[in-house]
């Protein structure tokens, strides 16, 4: 005899299709609604024409673009070298926060100071005084490009930050599984090596992505020491037509780069989430 | 008489003013099974832990295979390295697969060879009908085969004594059935045991010698026959009866 479906399930059915029509209803009209009440209040703003001229002009976006975009260039550049080291750095940090070790005691202190101060520090204070006080210090060795300067100030910031969020990562990691691999005879080095450290990088990875994304934006900043970046060469071209709309071609840039990465990382977040739940560790 | 294999001598371990363990002594010999019994804090997952140095003492001495690894300047990380432990949550790695948390203790610390490791660790698995689960990861198995797992990575070193603390508490009855055959087969072979359970069926079924621990002290030491049916102290005979009363018994 094959299955039949139940009354009382068809009658079930039909009232879950009933409520999932009514939510789609009400979003459509929700955002209909929303939507032209912010037009009607943004069109009938008494500045409404001048903002538009200025900031929305096909005509100095069209000719700003190739600036900005070469400009983008160098901000990409930036984001893969300084994200490069910030993971090594961060990283050497975290181990170092982390160890026990006697003798790595001093450091652990430098590495405690270190992260106090330069997560503390504004990354435009860093920028100022890395960009222009290193090169006033007059050594042979010191690179004067604003872009190596720009990009150390970032390296110096973001280890900071990274260093931490590595740091959480192996504190996450359940002192069960250290003693584990400590029974089978593993090594201190040996049980950070192959149980602590990948089991702590896999839980960290969204919040490294994060990182990641917000060091993509802030690469930005180094325009402030005259590195011809995106947002530097939207200001060249402002400066030029004393139109706006240069700037809103670099921020249109930018946020095409970082969405790929925030729904990259969403997408990593559910999947862990979701392999949680089904091992039943919510 | 066989050699003996750990000789536990006056162990003696507090935690602040708590006195968990006192005045420890009993000798295992090599192939001997000793179980360990007592009531929620009595101390033997702290005895268990004292011996593989996972855990400081406070005084007394522990002889592995005669030589004194409780004594100042002993290579604890070598010690571990002949001892194998097994516990209640199996504590397997959750990033390696089954094939992998198998054979890292023999490839990193005992310098093994990856090939040859790996075709030890498939022959165990083989002949405890885990060789399907080589491959997978700890998460997508059974309780009761993971702890099999956590068992075999515990013995394809051959250690000199292998420790279990209650490596049945987390399971429920058939899965139960699965891990204790593992062990007999274990003592078949010959290996060195100490074992912490509630399972006094199987205390009965593997044990050479019973111990029962209370307040950190061996209060009784006896065959399985003599501890679990002629109890002497009033505190192993309230233990059965609880153990009885709660059907465990």
């Amino acid at each position: 005899m094959s299955y039949q479906p139940s009354p009382l399930r068809l009658q079930r059915e039909a009232a879950r299709r009933r409520a999932s029509r009514r939510s789609s209803l009400i979003a459509v009209l929700s955002t209909i609604v929303i939507g032209t009440a912010l037009t009607i209040i943004v069109t009938g703003a008494p500045g409404f024409k001048a903002v538009r001229q200025s900031f929305f002009s096909w005509h100095y976006a069209k000719s700003a673009f190739p600036h900005v975009l070469s400009g983008l260039l160098i901000n990409l550049r930036v984001l893969v070298i300084a994200g490069f080291f910030v993971l090594i750095f961060g990283l050497l940090i975290a181990l170092a926060r982390t160890s026990r070790s006697p003798v790595l005691y001093p450091i652990r202190l430098l590495a405690t100071v270190y992260t106090d101060i330069f997560r503390g520090l504004p990354l435009l204070l860093v920028l100022l005084l890395v960009g222009f006080g290193l090169p006033g210090l007059g050594i042979s060795w010191i690179p004067g490009s604003v872009v190596v300067l720009g990009t150390v100030s970032l390296i110096l910031t973001y280890s900071a930050y990274v260093g931490e969020v590595i740091r959480a990562g192996i504190e996450a990691v359940h002192p069960a599984q250290r003693m584990a691999a400590r029974a089978l005879g593993l090594t201190q080095t040996q049980t950070q090596r192959y149980v602590v450290l990948p089991q702590a990088l896999r839980k960290v990875i969204p919040a490294l992505l994060n990182d990641l994304i917000s060091l993509q934006k802030d690469s930005g900043l180094i325009s402030v020491l005259g590195a011809i970046d995106a947002i530097r060469a939207a200001q060249i071209d402002t400066a030029q037509s004393f139109n706006f709309t240069p700037y809103l071609v670099a921020g249109a840039l930018f946020v095409s780069l970082t969405i790929p990465l925030t729904r990259f990382t969403d997408w990593l977040t559910r999947r862990q989430d979701l392999a949680r739940v089904q091992q039943g560790q919510w | 008489m066989t050699e003996s294999m750990l000789d536990i001598i006056n162990l003696r371990k507090s935690y602040g003013s708590e006195l968990v363990l006192q005045d420890i002594s009993t000798t295992l010999r090599e192939h001997e099974v000793k179980v360990l019994i007592g009531a929620s804090g009595s101390g033997k997952s702290t005895l268990l832990r004292a011996i593989n140095l996972l855990e400081g003492i406070d005084d007394g001495q522990i002889l592995l295979d005669g030589q004194d690894i409780t004594a100042v300047g002993v290579d604890g990380d070598a010690v571990r390295a002949q001892i194998g432990s097994v516990f209640q949550a199996f504590n397997l790695f959750p990033h390696l697969d089954v094939l992998e948390n198998i054979t890292l203790a023999p490839r990193r610390v005992h310098g093994v060879s990856k090939a040859d490791a790996e075709s030890k660790a498939l022959q165990l698995l083989e002949r405890f009908g885990l060789a399907d689960k080589a491959k997978k990861y700890p998460d997508l198995l059974s309780g009761g085969q993971q702890q099999r797992v956590a068992i075999l990575r515990a013995v394809i070193t051959k250690p000199k004594v292998l420790l279990l603390d209650e490596v049945t508490s987390a399971l429920d009855p058939i899965l139960i059935a699965e891990v204790l055959a593992l062990i007999s087969e274990l003592k078949g072979e010959g290996m060195t045991m100490m074992i912490a359970t509630h399972e006094m069926s199987f205390a009965k079924r593997v044990a050479d010698q019973v111990l029962f621990l209370h307040r950190g002290k061996i209060m009784e030491a006896g065959s399985p026959e003599q501890i679990l049916e002629a109890p002497n102290s009033v505190e192993l005979r309230s233990f059965l009866g609880a153990l009885r009363q709660a059907g465990r018994l």
